[in-house]
């Protein structure tokens, strides 16, 4: 079939449940693979990783030529994207807060278990629903200092937000666009009020420290602390559950998998690791060439929008030995699963944590469990690509 | 043939970072014979970088620096003895115990030493010393916890200026002597010398520079010392960084091509003899080597660098054991780090190998930056100050000489990106430090001026 | 246990901040501090962060054992 349209197969909602056949084609085509619309899409796993550490490579929208607000920092290019993800670094990480996300794995364990509660045999459960979901929402809120009961008013939002996040070459965006700007402006005012509440009062929670940030000079203005919590709640909770959910799906589809982790639990974190780079939550980053750039030959004109694919990068056999082969143990794993560079993952901790503990608990439950459905039904999203449900039983 | 080379006797001298790391490599690659690791310190191989920065800083202990093994290396290890020569017909290794190694293939990697403070007499005073051991480490990071009133440091390389800073954070009044015009001019050219002495006076840092030091005072015990304007600093402690020397005397009977710029040997790390003429069973990995690179024109290049000894000691192994075909050129471009006054300072290529330099992204005022090397038209080297996720954008513009100054589009880069200013990389023999990247091909002489 | 991070690789993604903090310091911005000794209760830690660096410059193991071979 012809290379250009293969954006448009692999964001083609029948190609969800398994896209890997089309990141083959691409890098059989590659390295750059122009597009129909006159974008272009790179799948090779060395050239993705040179790009995503190429300081010419913008993330910001408006360098292609779009108009609009000022986005967040995930869309932002240095300098300013490296001041304000500082900035949100504050209470999350190091260097000022480097324990508070190792301080969370109690609580990440406890949250694991009371959804474990109900999972007996003889049941069957919805992983995404009553599990992958849930967690990492939990999670999200009391970091953030969000109320759990407002799930389902941040989840409407979030919806439109990702669906207009989202890579579709062929469909008019005109109409999402706006929709997700009267989401992200109806979803930004409630975390302001959220945070406004706690404006002088001491709080445990990152938008507390936010409206309480004593030095002018490390405050966020009201639009950044707005488009930051949007940020954080979105990435927060659509992103972990495909982590964990592709999880469950690969491990009950390799029960061999399954036994040696079953045996070795210390190998957890690098299954997770193998997972980030098999099964990646994120499949796609876009960016913009601030100037002509050149690879491998070809050059690509300053505004064209550049789709990197990292799901593909992952299973380049260029890089990765036997890369369609699921190996918990693997070494040398340089996934791109967290993307790479300046923009790496910035919740990448907590998307670990909650994993390693989710897949850790789930474990001696899993091998008597068994797929209802396979493949499962996926989400609609193809760049946050993970099943919409799970059905196990048990 | 193949077969041979995967067993009979390899003997290596040298146990520490280069040594250990050809050792593992030698098992990895296939190696089944009797292997020999001779070092001449007591201790099994540790690591250095921290003994200047955890173990000053009081975060670690000196004697906690082992270096963790990736797998066995099944060697005998000789700890404690010195090698004090090598047969190259009897294909022996001497030792101080009057013992001799008989080997198949040798590998050498027996690193370098602190430069010692010229006079004898002053270097022997109590509170004078250099930082390259353990011991070295053990005994400074003591007397650093006793609260001296003054450190002096002779020596504003990366080692005298990561001193320096270590002593700025535990509260302690330092004094840094440096010959040469700035901090770090040596390895990193004018520019950045300039942001480095800066970070040193706005932490506080006591630095004179254009000058040397005369005399170290004392009565048995350190008291001061003279410098070359005439000026007295008076301080209870003084750490001498004037760089490195090669551990190459107990080869001087040798035959190899050894000499107090090293050992010189080919892009396989097969060690020349004094004639020129290239061993096919002496090997020669780590700071103890000298190498032609030919991203730099061919020259041959020494280098301190962490990253380097473990290359290079990796191409060794493997080109111990595989023939010819399957030998593999050292070829990786130099890197290098420092962490200083906050700052993280990292670089690739030769920045010495330069006439040029442009900022490429960020800003001297933001002490955040990236600064392009180019020489006669090409990107040879590149230094990011907390910038090291740009490195390997450079580090690919090295490698594939691409046209200086860089092309433009960061979205970071300044107005100043494209004015290319001199890099300013001085005359090695006057500073005081000794540079870390040194060009021994084209300018001998000139290189062993310097002390 | 011993640790030694590659800082020759490291790019300051801090990943082994966030699993460790107790074991690995940022240093500034970016430069890297770590505890090269690893006491047994902090090892599981240690071992997190190895997995988890981006770009694979944590080793962790024992030392040379030098009459153990």
């Amino acid at each position: 079939m012809d290379s250009e349209t293969l954006l448009a197969r692999i964001t083609d909602y029948a190609s969800r449940p398994d896209p890997y056949p089309l990141y083959a084609e691409l890098r059989e085509a590659g390295p750059v693979v122009w597009q129909a619309g006159g974008n272009c899409l790179i799948g090779g796993y060395h050239h993705v990783a040179a790009l995503l550490h190429d300081p010419r490579m913008s993330a910001d929208p408006r360098t292609g030529g779009e108009l609009g607000h000022k986005p967040p920092f995930l869309r932002l290019d240095d300098p300013e994207h490296h001041r304000l993800r500082n900035l949100a670094m504050r209470p999350f990480g190091p260097p000022h807060s480097p324990g508070r996300v190792d301080g969370m794995r109690g609580e990440i364990r406890r949250i694991t278990e009371e959804l474990m509660t109900s999972f007996e045999p003889g049941r069957q459960v919805d992983i995404v629903d009553d599990f992958a979901y849930p967690l990492p929402v939990t999670v999200i809120c009391r970091l953030l200092g969000v109320p759990h009961e407002d799930e389902p008013l941040f989840r409407a939002w979030s919806d439109v937000l990702v669906t207009a996040a989202d890579v579709r070459p062929d469909a008019d965006s005109t109409e999402s666009d706006k929709a997700g700007d009267q989401a992200r402006i109806e979803m930004g005012g409630y975390l302001l009020e959220l945070a406004e509440r706690r404006r002088g009062k001491p709080s445990e929670d990152m938008l507390g420290a936010f409206v309480n940030e004593p030095d002018p000079a490390l405050r966020l203005t009201q639009e950044e602390l707005a488009e930051t919590a949007v940020l954080l709640l979105i990435a927060g909770h659509e992103t972990t559950v495909n982590l964990i959910t592709n999880g469950v799906l690969t491990l009950l589809r390799r029960p061999d998998s399954l036994d040696l982790l079953r045996r070795e639990p210390h190998l957890l974190p690098s299954a997770v690791e193998e997972l980030l780079r098999y099964e990646p939550p994120v499949h796609m980053r876009e960016r913009i060439p601030h100037a002509d750039i050149d690879i491998a030959g070809t050059t690509i004109p300053r505004g064209t929008s550049v789709v990197l694919a990292l799901a593909s990068g992952n299973r380049d056999p260029k890089r990765f030995h036997e890369p369609d082969r699921f190996d918990p143990a693997r070494p040398d794993n340089q996934h791109l699963g967290f993307g790479g560079g300046i923009h790496l993952c910035y919740g990448a901790p907590l998307a670990r944590l909650e994993a390693q503990a989710a897949l850790g608990a789930l474990l001696p439950h899993l091998g008597t469990a068994g797929l209802v459905q396979d493949p499962p039904p996926y989400r609609q999203n193809a760049m946050l690509r993970g099943p919409r449900h799970l059905h196990v039983q048990f | 043939m193949a077969d041979d080379l995967k067993s009979g006797r390899i003997v290596v001298v040298g146990a520490s970072l280069a040594g250990l790391r050809a050792a593992e490599k030698l098992r990895e690659e296939g190696f089944t014979g009797s292997l020999t690791v001779v070092g001449d310190e007591p201790h099994v191989p540790y690591d250095r970088p921290p003994l200047s920065k955890q173990v000053l800083l009081g975060q670690a202990t000196a004697d906690t620096t082992e270096l963790p093994v990736r797998r066995n290396a099944d060697a005998e290890w000789r700890l404690g003895v010195r090698a004090t020569g090598v047969d190259l017909t009897a294909k022996r290794v001497l030792l101080a115990d009057g013992e001799s190694l008989p080997y198949d293939r040798l590998l050498i990697t027996t690193g370098t030493r602190a430069r010692p403070w010229p006079n004898p007499e002053e270097a022997g005073l109590a509170g004078v010393f250099t930082l390259r051991t353990r011991e070295d480490a053990a005994g400074l990071s003591e007397r650093l916890s006793a609260g001296p009133e003054r450190v002096l440091v002779i020596g504003a390389g990366f080692t005298g200026s990561e001193i320096a800073s270590a002593c700025r954070e535990r509260g302690l009044e330092v004094t840094v002597a440096e010959r040469g015009p700035a901090p770090l001019v040596g390895a990193l050219g004018g520019t950045l010398s300039k942001l480095a002495a800066v970070m040193h006076r706005n932490h506080g840092v006591d630095l004179r520079t254009g000058v040397t030091v005369t005399a170290l005072n004392g009565n048995g015990a350190f008291t001061g010392a003279q410098l070359s304007d005439g000026s007295r600093v008076e301080a209870d402690v003084c750490v001498v960084a004037l760089g490195a020397v090669r551990n190459v005397e107990w080869l001087a009977d040798s035959g190899l091509a050894a000499d107090p710029r090293g050992i010189a040997c080919d892009a396989g790390c097969r060690a020349f003899n004094m004639y020129g003429i290239v061993t096919d069973d002496v090997f020669v990995a780590g700071d103890v080597s000298r190498f032609p690179h030919p991203l730099f024109g061919y020259q041959m290049l020494s280098l301190e660098h962490w990253g380097n000894a473990v290359e290079q000691a990796e191409v060794a192994a493997h080109n111990m054991v595989n023939p010819g075909p399957l030998r593999r050129p050292h070829l990786a471009v130099p890197v290098f780090w420092s962490t200083q006054f906050g700052l993280n300072i990292k670089s690739v290529g030769v920045p010495t190998y330069s006439d040029h330099l442009v900022i490429a992204q960020g800003s001297l005022e933001a002490r955040r930056l990236a600064m392009v090397y180019g020489f006669k038209g090409r990107v040879t080297a590149a230094v990011t100050v907390d910038m090291a996720k740009s490195l390997d954008y450079y580090r690919h513009l090295i490698e594939t000489g691409a046209p200086f100054p860089p092309p433009p589009g960061a979205a970071d880069r300044p107005i100043a990106a494209d004015v290319p200013v001199p890099s300013d990389v001085p005359d090695p023999s006057v500073l005081s430090h000794g540079p870390t990247v040194a060009l021994t091909g084209h300018l001998p002489d000139r290189r062993l001026t310097v002390v | 246990m011993r640790t030694v991070v590659d800082l020759t690789r490291c790019q300051g993604y801090a990943q082994c901040v966030f699993l460790a903090p107790e074991m690995f310091e940022l240093h500034g911005e970016e430069g890297l501090l770590y505890a090269t000794a690893v006491p047994d209760d902090q090892v599981e830690r240690v071992r997190q962060a190895a997995a988890a660096c981006p770009v694979q410059a944590i080793l962790l193991g024992e030392e040379v054992s030098p009459d153990g071979r």
